[in-house]
């Protein structure tokens, strides 16, 4: 089998693993199968990448050729994202199974197949070619995360899921219209074939609104503001193990979606001329910078701090696309994967709170940092490179960010990357004022610090904010291949 | 020894002193051993250093550009010569005053205390700003449980506004002061003459000296100086090696290395835009003595005094003349070693006779001769009298001040002179010559257990000798503005 038949199956595998995990009885193997699919997805996706990097794979499902049958199309970006989709899902998963036992006091194999065929889906919308396969992996993979979010313990997860639900169907509903445009139009679907096609056709309303329709869709996926309502009760109520995995991947997915549409399909030059994007995403970038910051800075309860934080974070890597050039957009990339690993590694600790002493609201964190020293370390250091010190991950993301904004002439960016980064260091203030500098309440019962089958992959995550803010040898050069992948060899400006 | 190798030993002795935190004697010795070996490991930098090729080594590349690299130079060595010397004298001190005032968690102290020293290292060697910065945040964090050992109410909002500040000046604008030099000149590299000249515009020189020198939280100028009182909350040994030596110093430090490599003397002299910084540091050294003098707790006033003589370096580095820089970084060897003869004598009185405020004092010093003895020369070497080493620096500090006819600075570094006899030797005058407060036994002698008299001795011995033999560290300042 060569590597380009053995590519498919990092989709396949959590698919077909998925319906045999909802057979499977009591907990921990439905957990095993999950974690062996993540494993086996994530090791295929990092055989992938390599050669990727050299150049684009095909492979063209049932031996129908494209573009009439639909092919996986994968070079840097996608396999990049791909590594990192694949790669966070084996650490939730490692990190998930007592915080899911705790929730969840059932048999959990339905539970661990609606997270597989999630898995599966955003794996297909990354290594798809096709723009309908696109569509049906969001659908398989959004309608597995309302079922997954509707878990959480708190009753108002059904209606955070509901809400979810509405918003993201609208979402990939615009998307869907955006493509069937599109179709009438070339009469394709295959991305390469409609990259093709759409030139002579690119002067019309019809073409226009497609690609207005993709983005604003893909906008409502990756909650860029003001299409965010619906995550922060998402994050807030989904069981802490979706958290951590949607938190890390599914907006990445939408917004690398997005950013393929724009770039591939139609291509650079065309979308930022025919619409207004630059001021368009910088005008929402700039406005989820520092509304997500600033309502984040007010949230009690730590998930929706989180939430917030993610949507601000959201920001930077608009901003990144905002510029619209290699720099940027290679910024954009970093922060991606630079995110996932924050965001999940700051979940988890919370996540690790919640299943020790059964409240995520900032009150219950008070005095935890003598009881729970390892958890809240770990918090405070994945707090550091949310806010961007040097040696994590985070400040890599910001250099490049603030490199492309210099590099773009818009040096007043820089000033406004670094006040809401300062905005960051009051959130994340906040969590270690009440863990450190507030005493345990009285009638507080006192804890231990969590078992090693937590703590273990909670470090490993913090471990790997430190390691890619040192070694940034992969990222960087995978969010360059993308970022380069993406515009052309020869980078052209649009 | 390789500058990463001696960073290292600290470090290293602080995983060895943790592991054996339940073995009190192994623990000292690692303590022992650690404190050595670093104090050898520094010296052999000398050599090298001397002969113009100070080691350089390259650790590792996060970025190009933006590279984690050592470099030992003269001020550097400076700073860490007088950092391990004055952690010989403090391993002393500190091992029979923890035991004798029954502190626990004995192992996580003295683990924290060599990681603290490893991370002034790290500083001293420090070849670039991104470098220097991490190691400055590493020295703050580990330091902060030092601060709250006692684990009580008061540690911990002493704790919290060490960090607060600290942290905060530190990143919301030093580190955007280090973005702003790279991005404008391409590097950060610590570079002979300066790197910012003829990059960033004269009119935003002044700002960005603002981000540099306030965002040095280390260093105290008001109105970044209130975590140094708060720090006092500590033992009495973190008081001395870490808020009179090594932290503080590590702020000053950085504001002369900052001056001097990255703005380049001649650049700061000629803009002058360090000079609104400099009457910052002048009013800092004024408001600072005349608050000590309001205060009774004798830490919170040495606190002050500290502040005080922090901002000496600062007007050096701000003035920026070669005699001033000279006189800058006299100083900061200087006044180490004056005020943690201060602060052993501090923390002797806690344990002989458990005093802590001024006014009880009174009539102590006819029972502990030898502790106010030392104390008294500490002061005389802080009021900066002849036969004292504290001679020196403000002797060059006067002098680069004159030259540039700042009179404001020639005006408060004379006034802060007189300030210091009042509210410092008055404290060893009144102990000698006050009739006895409560309390007091009027004779027999009841002085600290031995090591700690010692400590306290040799560095008191250090600030006489420092007035007979500048010449090692002039010499070595003096490489500096050549």
């Amino acid at each position: 089998m060569t590597l380009v038949e053995l590519m498919p199956f990092s989709v396949l595998v959590p698919l077909i693993a998925a319906p045999l995990c909802a057979l499977l009885p009591g907990r921990i193997l439905p957990w095993l199968l999950a974690l062996a699919s993540a494993i086996a997805s994530t090791v295929i996706a990092a055989l992938v990448l390599p050669q990727a990097i050299d150049g684009p794979l095909s492979y063209a499902f049932g031996n129908w050729p494209p573009p009439i049958g639909i092919e996986y199309r994968v070079d840097s970006a996608n396999a990049f994202v791909a590594l990192l989709v694949s790669g966070l899902a084996v650490l939730a998963t490692l990190w998930g199974r007592k915080s899911v036992n705790e929730e969840l006091d059932q048999p959990q194999g339905v539970f661990y197949s609606l997270f597989l065929l999630a898995l599966a889906g955003l794996m297909g919308i990354t290594l798809t070619g096709d723009a309908f396969n696109v569509f049906v992996f969001l659908e398989i993979s959004s309608l597995s995360t309302y079922a997954l979010i509707a878990h959480g313990p708190d009753r108002r997860a059904l209606l955070a899921s509901f809400r979810y639900l509405i918003m993201g169907t609208v979402g990939a509903t615009f998307f869907l219209i955006g493509v069937g445009f599109l179709y009438i139009m070339t009469g394709t679907l295959n991305m390469a074939d409609l990259a093709e096609r759409l030139p002579e056709v690119a002067d019309t309303r019809t073409v226009h609104v497609a690609l207005a329709f993709i983005i604003v869709g893909m906008g409502l996926k990756l909650a860029m503001l003001p299409l965010h309502l619906w995550l922060p009760n998402a994050y807030t109520y989904a069981p802490n193990f979706i958290s951590v995995f949607i938190a890390g991947t599914a907006t990445k997915v939408a917004l690398y979606v997005m950013i393929r549409m724009i770039y591939t399909v139609f291509g650079a030059d065309y979308s930022y001329a025919v619409l207004p994007l630059t001021a368009v995403f910088l005008a929402l970038a700039l406005a989820g910078m520092f509304i997500g910051a600033w309502t984040a800075i007010f949230q009690a309860n730590l998930k929706r701090m989180l939430a917030w934080s993610s949507i601000s974070q959201v920001g930077y890597m608009l901003l990144g696309l905002a510029l619209g050039t290699v720099a940027g957009l290679t910024a954009t990339f970093l922060h991606l994967f630079n995110h996932a690993l924050i965001k999940a590694a700051l979940f988890m600790a919370v996540g690790t709170v919640a299943w020790r002493v059964g409240s995520v609201r900032i009150e219950a964190f008070r005095g935890l940092g003598r009881q729970m020293p390892w958890t809240m370390t770990a918090f405070a250091l994945a707090g550091l490179s949310i806010i961007g010190i040097p040696t994590t991950a985070g400040f890599i993301s910001k250099w490049y960010l603030i490199l492309a904004a210099m590099d773009a002439g818009q040096p007043w960016l820089v000033a406004l990357i670094v006040i809401s980064s300062l905005m960051a260091v009051v959130y994340v203030w906040r969590v270690i004022e009440a863990a450190w500098f507030q005493s345990r309440p009285a009638d507080a019962e006192t804890v231990r610090e969590a078992p090693l089958s937590l703590l273990v992959p909670l470090w490993l995550m913090v471990g790997l904010n430190f390691w890619f803010g040192l070694d940034t040898r992969l990222p960087v050069a995978g969010a360059t291949a993308a970022a380069e992948a993406l515009f052309g060899p020869t980078g052209v400006t649009p | 020894m390789s500058p990463l190798t001696v960073i290292l030993i600290p470090f290293a002795g602080a995983i060895a002193i943790a592991l054996a935190a339940g073995q009190p004697r192994l623990r000292d010795t690692l303590g022992w051993i650690a404190a050595i070996a670093f104090f050898i490991g520094v010296v052999q930098q000398i050599g090298p250093v001397l002969d113009g090729a100070g080691r350089e080594q390259l650790l590792w590349t996060i970025l190009p550009g933006l590279d984690l690299m050592l470099r030992v130079e003269p001020l550097g060595l400076i700073f860490a010569l007088v950092a391990s010397t004055l952690w010989l004298a403090a391993t002393l001190y500190a091992q029979s005053y923890m035991k004798a005032m029954n502190y626990p968690h004995l192992g996580r102290f003295f683990a924290c205390y060599a990681l603290a020293l490893g991370a002034t290292a790290g500083v001293a060697f420090a070849d670039n700003l991104i470098t220097l910065f991490i190691f400055y945040e590493i020295l703050t964090i580990s330091t902060y449980p030092l601060v709250t050992h006692s684990g009580n109410a008061d540690a911990r909002r002493g704790g919290r506004i060490y960090l607060g500040y600290l942290l905060t000046s530190s990143i919301g604008l030093l580190l955007v002061a280090i973005l702003w030099t790279y991005f404008a000149t391409g590097t950060v590299q610590f570079t002979e003459g300066g790197i910012l000249a003829g990059h960033v515009d004269e009119t935003w020189l002044p700002l960005l000296a603002g981000l540099f020198f306030f965002g040095i939280g280390k260093a105290a100028l008001m109105p970044m100086h209130r975590w140094l009182p708060a720090a006092m909350v500590a033992p009495a040994p973190v008081s001395a090696l870490l808020h009179a030596v090594a932290v503080v110093k590590a702020g000053v430090f950085t504001v002369l290395k900052v001056a001097v490599y990255v703005f380049g003397i001649d650049l700061l002299a000629e803009t002058g835009s360090g000079i609104w910084i400099s009457w910052f540091a002048a009013f800092t050294i004024i408001a600072a003595s005349l608050v000590a003098l309001t205060l009774t707790d004798l830490k919170a006033r040495l606190a002050y005094s500290t502040v005080a003589q922090l901002s000496y370096v600062v007007i050096g580095a701000m003035v920026a003349t070669p005699l001033a820089i000279i006189g800058a970084v006299m100083h900061l060897a200087m006044h180490a070693v004056a005020k943690i003869t201060l602060f052993f004598g501090a923390g002797a009185i806690q344990v002989a006779h458990n005093r802590k405020t001024i006014p009880e004092l009174d009539g102590l010093g006819r029972v502990m001769p030898w502790t106010f003895g030392a104390f008294t020369v500490g002061t005389l070497s802080i009021i900066g009298l002849p036969l004292f080493g504290g001679m020196w620096s403000k002797w060059y500090l006067l002098l680069g001040a004159l030259e540039t006819h700042q009179l404001v600075l020639v005006a408060a570094l004379l006034l802060s002179s007189l300030l210091n006899i009042l509210y410092l030797l008055i404290i060893p005058i009144r102990a000698f010559f006050a009739p006895a407060a409560e309390g007091v036994p009027t004779e027999g002698i009841h002085e600290a257990p031995l090591p700690q008299l010692i400590a306290m001795t040799v560095c008191a011995a250090g600030c006489i000798a420092l007035f007979f033999w500048p010449d090692p560290l002039f010499h070595l300042a003096g490489m500096l503005v050549q």
